[in-house]
C-alpha cells in the first residue's frame, strides 16, 4: 500500500562504482517502499543505475575529490530521483541516436536511452559546474495536457 | 553481485554459460576478456548462454554487442542463447534483437553455426 505521505532519502558518495550499487539498492528499496509494482521497480532501479553511472563515470570521471549526490522522493503523485555529480557537464541533445544504424553497433553510448525509455519524464539542470539529472515516474500513466 | 563465467565445447562450438550480472565494471571486463582469450586461442564460433543472467545495464549490453563485432572481425559467428525476458525486452528496446542470432534452444543453436 503506498504512503500518501511525503518521503525523502538523500545520499551523498564518492565517485566509486561501490558508490553505484549503494545508489542502486536504495533505488530498489525506495521504489518498492513507495509501492510501485514488480514490473514497475526493475525498470526504475535501471534507471537510476544509468544516472549514477553517468555521473560518476562521465561526470565526476571517478575523481575522488568529486562527490555525487542521490535524492529519493515519494510522494502521493509519482516517485522523484535526481542525482548531481561535479563534472564539466554536457549538453544531451548533443548524443548521438544509439537507435540510427550507423550507431547500433556502437559499444555504448544506450544510458540516456534506457533512463528516457523507463521513467516518465527526464530533465537535465546544468549546476556549473555539474549536472542534475531528473528522473520521474508517476504511480498511474502519465496523461497528456488537456 | 559479479559474473561468472564456464567454457565448455560441443561440436566444435565453444559455449560461455554466464551466470551473474553483467555490468559496468567486473561483470563487462570478465566478457570481453573471456571472449579476447578465445579469438587468440583462436575460437571461431561462440555461444553465449544468457540463461542465468540476472541483470544487465547498458554497460553489458555495449559488451554484447563489443563481443559479436569483434567475433565478427576475427572472421567467426557469436550467437546468443536463453535469453531471460529482461534481456530480451532490452535488446528489443534498443533494437539489438534483430542484429544478434538469438536462440533459444542450445543443440539448435549448436547447430546453426556455419561448418
Amino acid at each position: 500500500m503506498p504512503d500518501s505521505t511525503t518521503s525523502r532519502v538523500s545520499l551523498t558518495l564518492n565517485s566509486s562504482l561501490e558508490s553505484v550499487d549503494k545508489v542502486e539498492r536504495t533505488a530498489q528499496d525506495f521504489a518498492e517502499r513507495a509501492g510501485f509494482d514488480q514490473d514497475t521497480v526493475p525498470n526504475i532501479v535501471m534507471a537510476v543505475r544509468e544516472a549514477a553511472v553517468n555521473a560518476v563515470l562521465h561526470g565526476n570521471a571517478y575523481n575522488p575529490a568529486k562527490r555525487m549526490t542521490a535524492s529519493f522522493e515519494a510522494n502521493p503523485d509519482c516517485l522523484i530521483v535526481r542525482v548531481q555529480d561535479q563534472g564539466p557537464g554536457f549538453d544531451p541533445s548533443s548524443l548521438p541516436d544509439p537507435l540510427a544504424p550507423e550507431n547500433i553497433l556502437r559499444g555504448s553510448g544506450r544510458g540516456i536511452f534506457l533512463i528516457r525509455a523507463f521513467m516518465d519524464e527526464v530533465h537535465f539542470r546544468q549546476l556549473l559546474p555539474g549536472t542534475e539529472l531528473t528522473l520521474i515516474k508517476y504511480r498511474a500513466p502519465a496523461q497528456p495536457a488537456a | 553481485m559479479s559474473m561468472k563465467v564456464t567454457t565448455r565445447q560441443v561440436d566444435g562450438i565453444t559455449i560461455l554459460d554466464l551466470s551473474g550480472r553483467i555490468t559496468l565494471g567486473e561483470g563487462s571486463v570478465t566478457l570481453r576478456d573471456s571472449v579476447h582469450d578465445l579469438l587468440g586461442k583462436g575460437a571461431k564460433h561462440i555461444l553465449l548462454n544468457l540463461g542465468n543472467i540476472t541483470y544487465i545495464d547498458s554497460s553489458g549490453i555495449g559488451e554484447l554487442v563489443s563481443a559479436f563485432t569483434s567475433v565478427k572481425n576475427a572472421g567467426g559467428e557469436l550467437k546468443l542463447l536463453n535469453l531471460t525476458k529482461k534481456v530480451h525486452d532490452l535488446l528489443q528496446i534498443t533494437k539489438l534483437y534483430t542484429v544478434f542470432d538469438i536462440k533459444d534452444d542450445e543443440a539448435t543453436a549448436v547447430a546453426a553455426f556455419a561448418s
